[in-house]
């Protein structure tokens, strides 16, 4: 120091204590907070998506909470674009897990192979003879359609919660669901087609 | 393109998945197909009938405090005093006149902030646990006569649930040293908990946006009260609800 402190007092210092009035921000609370900024908007969707999944509302819950906090946690390894399909991502790997807790009587994910080509004969699946794309859908509420989706076999409910209900496009499903884009479009064709089945099926039943 | 194919690309079709070229390609096949023609209207139909907006859950509010919690708790960030203090110091050499301006804005700038950091604390600690409300009903003729005698300036309590923000009721908060009311709304599953404070001066200050841990504040005076509403929804729609506050307080003070 060249100046002792009497000197220093009396010289013109430029005024820097504007850089001081506000501390560093601590980088786990910013972290937090850009997390909370990113990703609470979406906490509708993903627990959409973890009702459809799990079909149980306390263990969704868990699934979503358990997401979040996963989330947060590898929040820095988040390169984006979009957050959404991320946090899906998240949350179908806690589901994974849940299923693997309960009891093995519950098939989370079949083979892929088998499956992945759409004209092979499959017990899932067949285009009815009678067709019924010729009935014209009679209009249900939003609680039967909920319980139609939700009784769709998994791969398929999965792809048509994530297309239809959450809007993703086939990539990002793809991406989410860790699955070529040919598996996708046979998935949901056979998504849409299951649903139609039970849509007619349900006007059956009721009317 | 044979019909297997064409089974499965016309959903790609109706999800305006296909490029130009492709989507051409099934368009070409499904007009003349008979086969293919029919699935494709099907399909259509089924999109045309599924009411999406409906088949979405809501999360449920005690979710959303659960997940709240569980992040790092958000402590208000108020300035430093000893670091200001220290810059202080270090400038002793600007003029005393500066000098005095400074301190004048640097300690408002410092009890902004403390109010600010309150307000956040106060809204985080509303939705935490079951205290959002004091007293709780939509009725603003109950909620503004329930704030008497517990604090000393009467707070528009106005219902805007018509306008799409729904009274909650009233709630009496701690805020920079004083008892400050709360008057909680919700807007879907958001809260926005608007406090209200005695202004410091006549003049009226437009709404400015603020955002402090993610939250996002409007602060304008009116009336000689100052109104800090704060909320998670975003920018956009905080604005809205402050423009619906002020708009439903002009008819009562103008006549």
């Amino acid at each position: 120091m060249m100046l002792d402190r009497t000197q220093r007092r009396d010289t013109v210092v430029p005024w820097k204590a504007g850089h001081d009035t506000r501390p560093a921000s601590d980088p786990q609370q910013d972290k937090a907070r850009r997390f909370r900024d990113a990703a609470l908007p979406h906490l509708d969707d993903v627990y959409t998506l973890a009702r459809y999944l799990l079909r149980n509302t306390g263990d969704a819950e868990d699934a979503v909470q358990e997401c979040y906090l996963r989330a947060l946690h590898h929040f820095n390894t988040f390169r984006g674009p979009a957050i959404k399909p991320w946090l899906f991502a998240i949350l179908r790997n806690v589901c994974r897990g849940e299923f693997a807790r309960r009891s093995g009587a519950l098939h989370y994910d079949p083979p892929s192979d088998g499956e992945a080509s759409g004209e092979d004969a499959t017990p899932l699946w067949q285009e009815p003879q009678g067709s019924p794309e010729t009935e014209i859908l009679q209009q249900r509420n939003a609680e039967t359609i909920r319980r139609l989706v939700a009784d769709l076999p998994q791969p398929f409910r999965e792809a048509i919660v994530l297309r239809e209900i959450n809007d993703l496009s086939y990539r990002e499903i793809a991406d989410v669901v860790g699955v070529p884009l040919g598996t996708v479009m046979s998935r949901l064709a056979r998504a849409r087609s299951l649903l139609r089945q039970a849509w007619v099926a349900e006007e059956g039943t009721t009317k | 393109m044979n019909c297997s194919e064409a089974e499965i690309l016309l959903h790609a079709l109706l999800d305006v998945e296909l490029d130009a070229g492709n989507a051409r390609e099934v368009e070409a096949h499904v007009a003349n197909c008979a086969r293919c023609a029919p699935q494709l209207r099907a399909y259509r139909q089924l999109r045309k009938a599924m009411p999406v907006v409906q088949l979405h859950f809501a999360a449920p509010e005690s979710l959303r405090r659960r997940i709240e919690q569980a992040l790092p708790v958000p402590r208000p960030r108020v300035a430093n005093r000893r670091s200001v203090l220290k810059g202080f110091v270090m400038g002793a050499a600007v003029s005393t006149a500066m000098a005095a301006s400074l301190v004048v804005a640097v300690f408002r700038t410092d009890q902004d902030q403390r109010v600010l950091g309150d307000i956040v604390s106060a809204h985080v600690r509303s939705l935490q646990a079951d205290h959002l409300t004091d007293v709780r009903t939509s009725d603003q003729h109950t909620v503004k006569p329930w704030f008497n005698g517990k604090v000393d300036i009467a707070p528009p309590v106005v219902d805007l649930t018509a306008k799409g923000f729904m009274l909650l009721g009233g709630r009496l908060d701690y805020i920079d040293g004083q008892n400050v009311p709360s008057i909680v709304y919700r807007r879907r599953i958001h809260v926005i908990n608007l406090f209200v404070m005695q202004g410091a001066a006549s003049a009226t200050r437009e709404p400015t946006l603020q955002t402090m841990q993610g939250f996002n504040i409007q602060r304008w005076t009116a009336r000689d009260l100052e109104f800090f509403a704060i909320s998670d929804i975003n920018a956009e729609e905080l604005r809205e609800f402050v423009e619906k506050f002020e708009a439903a307080q002009r008819p009562a003070n103008e006549t």
